[in-house]
């Protein structure tokens, strides 16, 4: 059976991750991991939710080599948590916040002796130290390492199956498409979390799988993202989101120099691809995937707008869709954005399929959110609306009609907040009398954005008189 | 100075609503209530929005000096305080 190694770094004295504005290195990484896989719980699920990168990290690594599986769900309401137990009851929480206040069995990430500290490997002239083989975990690439959810269409989370063999696979790709293993050592640095599937791959597994560093830290408004950079020395890497880099550089901070800036979730306007380059004086890379394949494309913007494959993955058309298989992808999935294959490997992007939402990295769909809205008690019928984005780099955010006399907006509100993430809540909620439903008690697109502009202007015109 | 904060919150509460369209006037925004989640029920995509507005407005830098990051927008007084501290115009 194949094993594959924990992480790649060449010595013990690598740097693994910054926190704090100080390195870590690989022998304290694998002295934590050690340490808190001796502390977990007997469960072998796992809902790893800490926000410091590094305890994530550590967190998933621990797990892996005593065999549980980390848990990534696509929000943490508490519907989806009792979804989480009901799909694994032995979950457990591994958290890193006070105030956590997830309904599982918690477990806290502990305070880690630092046993590992010894004078020669602090020293900077030390000499690179031979990693003794057996140091280094090596996990089956066949082990279960994580199982990614989407929200599917029926209320209920749907599991992705993702291996440590398939996880890595993606990952090398990933590394050699960018060019990471060329012996410079780089820090990523994501505003993106750990816990979704993006950030789980380009900002924890791209790192230990290149020999490379991951940053601690989750920076959030743009300053914070400037002094997550400069606290580090060396070699950036940027990991963020369209979102992200808009606000980045409408703040007009200044950032210390990087090396290369990654986007995804959403497609990137050239417009904006074109001022962060000249801005951050690096390349920006996008990438494209989905919970269910990981990454399996990727493209320089400015240079063009045709995406290139990751060696090894295919797109095949069937029953009216496109279907990603090879490489790590290890059973074909069916894509969720409509497609225009070109020569070779490259392909065109050309917009998400009608029922399917992302607002800011966050994945659903209509049918789905409908789910949910209609099983409140006292919604006799209700249906959201994604108006057409204005543009890719803005957010666009849900409406909704709700037919619901004895119900008021925050009570509706208040509801669907323990049931969906927030950022799908609608703005506005509408209350009308019925829905356009047809004949056949479907409800066309038209009919509904056309209620709902009647609506918004009747609420205009009170407000002016 | 409670006149001059009053004044304030007014003023951001109008910006908040215009950078986000709310469905509410500025001045039935409750100064304790809280903005994030269940109150005003913004999410952290509106609060960096936000963010950048009163950046501009008001000459400053919004930072997480802790590990929360919407500490700052718990409600609309701890947020007019912090804009009141840290302003440069």
């Amino acid at each position: 059976m194949q094993k594959l190694p924990l992480i790649t770094h060449s010595a013990l004295n690598k740097t693994i991750s910054w926190r704090k504005g100080a390195p870590i290195l690989v022998e304290r990484f694998l002295a934590d991991v050690a340490y808190l896989a001796a502390t977990l719980p007997a469960g072998k699920h796992v809902l790893n939710v800490c926000r410091d990168r590094y305890h994530f990290a550590v967190g998933f690594a621990a797990a892996m080599v005593s065999n549980k599986v980390s848990l990534l769900p696509p929000t943490h309401t508490p519907e989806m948590v009792q979804q989480l137990q009901a799909f694994a009851a032995d979950v457990f929480c591994l958290h890193d916040n006070k105030e956590c206040d997830i309904a599982l069995p918690k477990l806290s990430y502990p305070v880690i002796p630092d046993i590992s500290a010894q004078p020669q490997v602090s020293h900077p002239k030390a000499q690179q130290l031979e990693i003794p083989l057996q140091e280094i975990p090596q996990i089956d690439a066949e082990q279960l390492a994580a199982i990614v959810f989407t929200s599917g269409s029926t209320g209920t989370p749907v599991p992705h199956k993702k291996s440590w063999g398939s996880l890595v696979s993606n990952v090398l790709a990933q590394s050699e498409r960018l060019e990471l293993d060329s012996g410079t050592d780089y820090t990523i640095v994501g505003t993106i979390p750990p816990q979704h599937m993006y950030g789980f791959e380009s900002t924890v597994l791209l790192p230990l799988q290149s020999g490379n560093a991951l940053s601690s830290e989750q920076p959030f408004y743009p300053a914070d993202i400037a002094a997550a950079l400069t606290d580090i020395v060396g070699e950036h890497i940027l990991v963020s989101t369209p979102l992200h880099l808009r606000l980045l550089l409408d703040a007009d901070i200044e950032l210390p120099k990087l090396s290369m800036v990654l986007s995804a979730t959403a497609p990137l306007s050239n417009a904006l691809a074109h001022k962060v380059e000249a801005s951050l004086k690096a390349p920006l890379i996008e990438i494209y995937g989905s919970t269910e394949t990981g990454q399996i494309a990727t493209r320089q913007t400015t240079k063009t707008e045709e995406w290139q494959l990751l060696p090894n993955v295919r797109l095949s058309a069937r029953d009216g869709r496109f279907w990603a298989d090879g490489g790590h992808v290890e059973i074909a999935v069916p894509l969720n954005d409509v497609i225009e294959p070109l020569e070779n490997d490259r392909f065109l992007l050309l917009g998400r399929m009608q029922d399917m939402i992302n607002i800011g990295g966050k994945r659903s769909s209509l049918a789905n959110l409908n789910h949910h809205l209609n099983n409140i008690t006292s919604v006799i019928d209700g249906a959201f609306f994604m108006p057409d984005e204005l543009s890719h780099d803005h957010v666009t955010r849900l409406c909704a009609c709700v037919v619901a006399p004895n119900l008021t907006a925050a009570q509706i509100l208040a509801e669907l907040r323990t049931r969906i993430d927030p950022v799908f809540l609608p703005r506005p909620l509408l209350f009308v009398q019925s829905l356009p439903r047809n004949s056949t008690g479907k409800l066309p697109r038209n009919a509904l954005q056309k209620l709902i502009i009647q609506h918004m202007l009747a609420n205009q015109e009170e407000c002016s008189t | 100075m409670i006149e001059n904060n009053t004044a304030l919150q007014l003023e951001i509460a109008e910006l908040m609503v215009q950078a986000l369209n709310l469905d509410v006037a500025a001045a039935e925004i409750e100064p304790d209530a809280p903005l994030y989640g269940s109150g005003l029920g913004l999410d952290s995509i509106d609060i960096l929005e936000v963010a950048l507005v009163i950046s501009k407005q008001y000459g400053l830098q919004l930072k997480s000096d802790n590990e929360n990051n919407h500490q700052i927008f718990s409600s609309l007084r701890s947020l007019a305080e912090y804009v009141a501290t840290h302003k440069t115009k």
